[in-house]
Order: structure tokens, then C-alpha cells, then sequence
């Protein structure tokens, strides 16, 4: 059976050298395509990608991927700040592994750029006043 | 020369009255220095905007009929428990009381999205609350079981008591551990992953008055949108922390307990709020106006982030085993820069206070006042200073007999931790 994820990996930092997404066509037969990729601020790899191919290789790349210490999430839908209930607080910027939270200076502002927010979701349970949402 | 506050209410009457905000008086204080700031300046207003969980809502219920005794009985405001160890028909609703059903801490970390703070906002807002009590029944109170909406209209009474608001300074946490944890400072990724602080430094209240000349007990102040009242020193209050050469506290210091109608306050500045893994609070608008009655206490509100410091604490160990110790001192500057170095490595920081709101708190309060809205007030009392000796202690640890006696004779077969 054919299938098609988005998929977020998180790779910590001794492996951001690896040649993994390779490895993943080579070894796995899977087609990828890259969306997004950057180095948190924990210098942690993230790659948002679409896989497809066989089911079965998708599960086996799976393991491979966990064997090597890299954390595979399913992309979720799309995140959005909600202006009015946001109080600036900051805390978002502290769980979100890219700099799609940021405090702007000197206004001490929190924006959201959607651009680098790879959907992982830990700002939603995060934010004291649920500003940040998941729609789906 | 210096002023009297009588003098500066008379001249907030007139309109001539001369008001900056404490961020604003840094650059001031740097050009004209401090006496001329004095001169020209007649009050600085500062603010701040956080999680304050040493805070509550008093409220009176009016009498249903028949007549139900809360006090002793059971009081829940959309299932969330309040403390009804007073009179019939009063209660007191803390910003972090949880209703049972919540799960908690079982499913860690908890997300505790409904709680005490977010029943304030509900109130504020004007929106309907389920009020559900039981009583045990008297003579002159025979009801039993009530169940109502309530709004913060029709209720008799509903103020805001906080034991604690607005500390002096505050920790930076951070965490030493392999694994994130979820504390009241926030998320804390592993291995000093951030660095997550509080206080609004420059802007802060006390931080502007740190030998407390102008803020005592009766001061009027800026509370939830609305005008409130300092009524006692906070909570845990600790004047005698170590200060630095400007007389600022190091460490946590003074608190404020303070008082305000909630029916003339804004749901804007009074937001109910879930600490994941750490439970629910009620983040708040809080602001003092200070007059500048000589060249010393226009000196300390133009101090700026750079002179202010925190210390940094790990919350992997010394925080929750309560050991005193801390990394080093960082300045709010150095925070607000967005990264600061702690045991040689670069940590990105994250405010927790919202700088913006602190700011907009002080900007409104300088608007009151020109605006004549506001007149400030001088203490009936002190509260306590740095000479005063006075410092928050630890918990007195006096176990059952039983314990210390269990204590001594340790089992034999070590019981295994899971
Ligand atoms: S945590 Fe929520 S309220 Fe705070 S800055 Fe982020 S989105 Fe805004
Ligand atoms: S979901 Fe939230 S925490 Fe995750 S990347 Fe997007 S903005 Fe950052």
C-alpha cells in the first residue's frame, strides 16, 4: 500500500550531520520532498518533509530513524496567534523549537511567523491564555 | 528643593502636573541628573503585567431565600471550589483553586485549562457564572442546596484581596536536568535550554521605590484597569535581602498585598491562565504612581535594566529542594537582550511578564493622572524596610511523634521507589 506524511524530524545535535534523508531514498525507497528545514535554538536539526512510498518502508524507516536518536512527528495542521487573547507574555518563545516565536525589540512584542513554524504544537499547550490554536 | 505631595496633587488639579513613565525617566535622570529630574518631574508611574497567584476575589453573594449558611458549607463557582469558612454569605475564590474533576498533574504535564483566575476573568468579562453550594442547615439558615447563575453586577460585593502581588525582583530559572520541566517560571528545556524570567526590571513598581519611601499601606494604585489600594505588605515580604550599591534588593525582596473593586475593573488586564504541568493562575495588571518628592527617590526610578540584576537558579534542584544557592547574577538589560550566558553557554531568555502590558499599565496611569482622574496619597503607615530585619523563613518542620520515632528506625527491607 502506497502512503504519503508530513512529517516533522527532529534531529538532535550529533547527528545534523548525517546523510539521513539519503539514507531514507536509498535504503527505504521513499520520495521525498523537503518543505522546511532549520537548527533550533537548541541547535537541534528540524527537516519538515512529505515521505511516500510503501507503507511497509515507511515503518521500517521509522525504526531507522528512532535507532538513530531522531524524533519523528506527524505534521499537524496550521497554527494561528490569536492577537486579541495574546498578553505578550513570552513563554511560547521558550517551547517553540524554531524562530517562528520571537520577541520583537524594544517593543517586547511577541509576533508569530508563520513561515518558520514547523506545526509541532508545543506552543498551544504552552501559552497561559490559549492564544496560540490548532485548526485543523 | 524638595516637594511635598500636596503640592503635586494640588498641581495634577491645575493640569500642570509634570508625568513620565519609569522607562522614560532612565533617560532623563542620565541627562539632567537626578535633582533636576526632581525638579521637573513631579511623578513617575510604573507597571507591570504576570502570573500573580497570591491573588483572589473576595466576594459577597446576598442572601438567597430561604436563606442558605455558606459559611461551613460547600461553594463552587463553575465547578471550581471557594473558601467558605466565613460569614452566610461570603467567599473567597482563589486565582489557583481547581475543580475536582480536574485531572491534574495524572496525565503529565497536566494542562489545567479552567481554574480560580479563569472564573475572575469569566466575572469581569460580565459573563454568567454557576454558582452551586451545599449547607448543612440551620434554624436561621434551613437551605440546603442552591444552585444559580450568578454575574458580577448583581452580586453585592466582589473585590480583589491579594495577599502577595508585585514582588521586588525575582529569580531567572533556569534547568540543569536532561529532561524539560514545567514549573510557575514555565516550560524549562533540559540542559539550560532557556532562561526564563519575570520581573519587568525598570517598569517594576518596587524595583522604582526599593526602599519603599513613597509606597506604604493606604497607596493608591493602578490594579486590573481599575484603582486599587496597597493594605498591608505581601506575603513573605523579606526587605533584608542582600541589595546592591544602589540600595536595589538582589533577590526577591518586598510583595504587596493590595485591594480593588473588580466592578470597575477590565478584562483586559485580568486573565485567567494555565501553567502547563504547574496548574492555574490569574495574570494581572499592576501599576504605582511614585511623586517625586526629592533628588533620592528620583535617582532610584531612573535607575534602568542595567542596573537592575537577578540571580539565576537552577529549578532542576536548588529551587524545589530549596537550597539557597544560585548560578550568578545577570542584569534585566542583559535579559531583555534576549540572550544571556550561563556556565558559559549562550542561553536564548524568555520574559514571562508581558513587557508590552507592564508598559501600557504605566503609560495609562500617567494618562489618569494628567487627565485628573487620579490623585496620589502618602502612606498611613509604613510597611517594613530593609532595617527592619525582616525575611521570609522556611516552613517550622515539627513531624507527629509517630514520624520522628518511625524516622529514627529506619525499616529493614528497603522499599523499592517506582
Ligand atoms: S505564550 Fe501565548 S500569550 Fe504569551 S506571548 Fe506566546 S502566544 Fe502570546
Ligand atoms: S507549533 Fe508553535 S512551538 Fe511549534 S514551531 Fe509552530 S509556533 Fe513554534
Amino acid at each position: 500500500m502506497k502512503v504519503a506524511h508530513k512529517v516533522v524530524l527532529h534531529f538532535p545535535p550529533a547527528v545534523v550531520e548525517q546523510p539521513v534523508i539519503y539514507i531514507l531514498s536509498r535504503d527505504y525507497n521513499l520520495a521525498f520532498n523537503i518543505l522546511k528545514a532549520t537548527i533550533s535554538q537548541q541547535e537541534e536539526g528540524i527537516i519538515v518533509l512529505e515521505l511516500s512510498g510503501e507503507d511497509k518502508d515507511f515503518k521500517r524507516a521509522s525504526k531507522y530513524l528512532k535507532k538513530q536518536g531522531i524524533r519523528l512527528q506527524p505534521l499537524l495542521q496550521d497554527i494561528r496567534k490569536n492577537e486579541d487573547k495574546c498578553v505578550h507574555c513570552g513563554l511560547c518563545i521558550a517551547v517553540c523549537p524554531t524562530d517562528a516565536l520571537l520577541a520583537e525589540r524594544p517593543s517586547m512584542k511577541v509576533n508569530f511567523n508563520a513561515d518558520h513554524c514547523v506545526v509541532c504544537g508545543e506552543c498551544v499547550p504552552t501559552c497561559p491564555v490559549r492564544a496560540m490554536e490548532l485548526h485543523f | 528643593m524638595a516637594k511635598t505631595l500636596e503640592e503635586i496633587n494640588q498641581k495634577i488639579k491645575s493640569g500642570k502636573v509634570v508625568v513620565v513613565t519609569a522607562e522614560e525617566m532612565v533617560d532623563i535622570v542620565a541627562e539632567k541628573g537626578a535633582k533636576r529630574a526632581a525638579r521637573e518631574i513631579d511623578v513617575v508611574t510604573t507597571g507591570t503585567f504576570g502570573a500573580m497567584c497570591s491573588s483572589g476575589l473576595m466576594m459577597n453573594l446576598g442572601h438567597s431565600r430561604p436563606r442558605i449558611k455558606l459559611g461551613g458549607g460547600q461553594v463552587r463557582l463553575n465547578r471550581v471550589p471557594a473558601y467558605a469558612g466565613l460569614a452566610a454569605a461570603d467567599i473567597y475564590l482563589g486565582a489557583t483553586a481547581l475543580p475536582d474533576e480536574d485531572p491534574r498533574n495524572a496525565l503529565f504535564p497536566g494542562e489545567f485549562s479552567y481554574g480560580g483566575g479563569h472564573v475572575i476573568q469569566d466575572l469581569v468579562s460580565g459573563k454568567r457564572v454557576l454558582l452551586e453550594a451545599s449547607a448543612y442547615g440551620t434554624n436561621c439558615y434551613p437551605r440546603q442546596d442552591l444552585s444559580t447563575w450568578i454575574t458580577l453586577k448583581e452580586i453585592n460585593e466582589a473585590y480583589l484581596f491579594n495577599p502577595r502581588n508585585g514582588y521586588q525582583n525575582y529569580n531567572v530559572a533556569v534547568n540543569r536536568s536532561p529532561s524539560t520541566l514545567y514549573t510557575y517560571m514555565g516550560t524549562l528545556q533540559p540542559k539550560i535550554g532557556c532562561a526564563n524570567y519575570s520581573s519587568a526590571g525598570q517598569l517594576s513598581p518596587l524595583l522604582n521605590d526599593p526602599h519603599y519611601r513613597t509606597i506604604g499601606i493606604g497607596t493608591r494604585v493602578f490594579l486590573g484597569g481599575g484603582i486599587g489600594y496597597v493594605v498591608w505588605q505581601g506575603t513573605q515580604h523579606s526587605p533584608a535581602a542582600k541589595r546592591s550599591k544602589h540600595g536595589v534588593p538582589l533577590f526577591g525582596a518586598g510583595t504587596l498585598a493590595v485591594i480593588g473593586d473588580l466592578k470597575q475593573m477590565f478584562p483586559k488586564w485580568l486573565r485567567g491562565a494555565s501553567f502547563r504541568g504547574y496548574g492555574t493562575t490569574l495574570m494581572l495588571g499592576f501599576g504605582i504612581p511614585i511623586p517625586m518628592l526629592n533628588e533620592d527617590i528620583a535617582a532610584t526610578t531612573g535607575l534602568s535594566d542595567k542596573d537592575l540584576k537577578a540571580p539565576v537558579v537552577d529549578y532542576s534542584e536548588a529551587y524545589p529542594q530549596r537550597r539557597p544557592d544560585f548560578i550568578r547574577h545577570v542584569t534585566y538589560a542583559q535579559l531583555k537582550s534576549g540572550h544571556i550566558t550561563v556556565e558559559g553557554k549562550k542561553v536564548p531568555t524568555t520574559p514571562l511578564s508581558s513587557y508590552s502590558l507592564a508598559r501600557e499599565v504605566a503609560e495609562t496611569l500617567k494618562q489618569w493622572i494628567k487627565k485628573k482622574k487620579f490623585q496620589l496619597t502618602s502612606p498611613t503607615a509604613p510597611i517594613p524596610g530593609a532595617d527592619s530585619g525582616m525575611a521570609m523563613g522556611p516552613m517550622p518542620y515539627h513531624p507527629p511523634v509517630e514520624k520522628r520515632r518511625a524516622r529514627r528506625k529506619p525499616r529493614k527491607t528497603a522499599r523499592k521507589r517506582s
